[in-house]
């Protein structure tokens, strides 16, 4: 059975690369199936800020002034909602960012290496007003930084 | 098969820019159509962007990103003419992958 590289790569984290070949050629996982092993369903799934990021392996994370999140004051159509992180605590890996009164808080969670910055722009969409977090990882300890955006429409439902 | 992306990667000073925008329709699974009938979630879970045949950004998203996503990011280390591959994978396996060039 050959195994394509990009596969490869993204059954990293679903366990041993043989064990999964060996399941998938026994065909019990299917590919749609082994893809989804690497998002963090945990994670996306928790209902609250708190229980997502004891998901991520956060706990409580401490505020840090070198950890930036820029959200709208008042954002008209909570459909697309634009968010920039920047954080510049040293050895930044990674950054999640949350919605604490969305249905399910995480929206996203982005990894950094070979010399990307720890930055990121993405447009989101939030339910109500809320506050939005970014969640840093430096080293093993994680920082946060909030900011409120007022939502008039929100962008949930529909 | 998706749309193809728009990415627009250069070089400010020394550090590259790069910004994607996917053509998705990120339903959350919560809307229902017109007849009352709830739209099932579809949404992009996996993207990873490739600089010079390395990883730089992995990204898990969830249904709370905005339809047709925009991101950016930016890296250090990069120069004009590198090339750079960026891949997603959405909930039901549909997966799209394109490229661009540094300018």
């Amino acid at each position: 059975m050959e195994i394509n590289p990009t596969r490869r790569i993204v059954l990293r984290g679903a366990g041993s690369i043989g064990a999964v070949s060996a399941l998938m050629m026994a065909g019990l996982l299917k590919p749609t199936a082994v893809y989804a092993a690497d998002w963090n369903k945990a994670a996306f799934d928790a209902k609250d800020t708190a229980a997502a990021l004891k998901t991520l392996g956060a706990g409580t994370p401490a505020e840090h002034k070198d950890l930036m999140i820029k959200v709208p004051d008042i954002a008209e159509n909570g459909a697309v909602v634009p968010v920039d992180v920047v954080s510049n605590i040293p050895n930044t890996t990674s950054i999640a960012i949350l919605v604490d009164k969305n249905p399910t808080a995480l929206t996203s969670h982005y990894s950094f290496s070979n010399g990307a910055l720890a930055e990121v722009s993405a447009r989101i969409k939030m339910g109500q007003t809320s506050l939005v977090r970014a969640v840093a990882k430096a080293g093993d300890k994680y920082y946060v930084a909030q900011k409120e955006c007022k939502v008039t429409v929100g962008g949930c439902g529909g | 098969m998706a749309d193809p992306m728009k990415i627009r990667a250069s070089m400010k000073g020394d550090v590259a820019e790069i910004r994607i925008l996917m053509s998705h329709a990120m339903e959350t699974g919560q809307r229902k159509d017109a007849a009352g009938n709830t739209v099932p979630a579809h949404f992009i879970q996996n993207l990873t962007i490739d600089v010079a045949g390395k990883r730089i950004v992995e990204g898990q998203t969830g249904t709370a990103i905005a339809r047709n996503p925009v991101f950016g990011f930016k890296m250090k280390g990069a120069k004009a003419g590198d090339k750079v591959v960026v891949n997603w994978v959405d909930n039901k396996g549909d997966k799209r992958t394109d490229e661009a060039t540094i300018a």
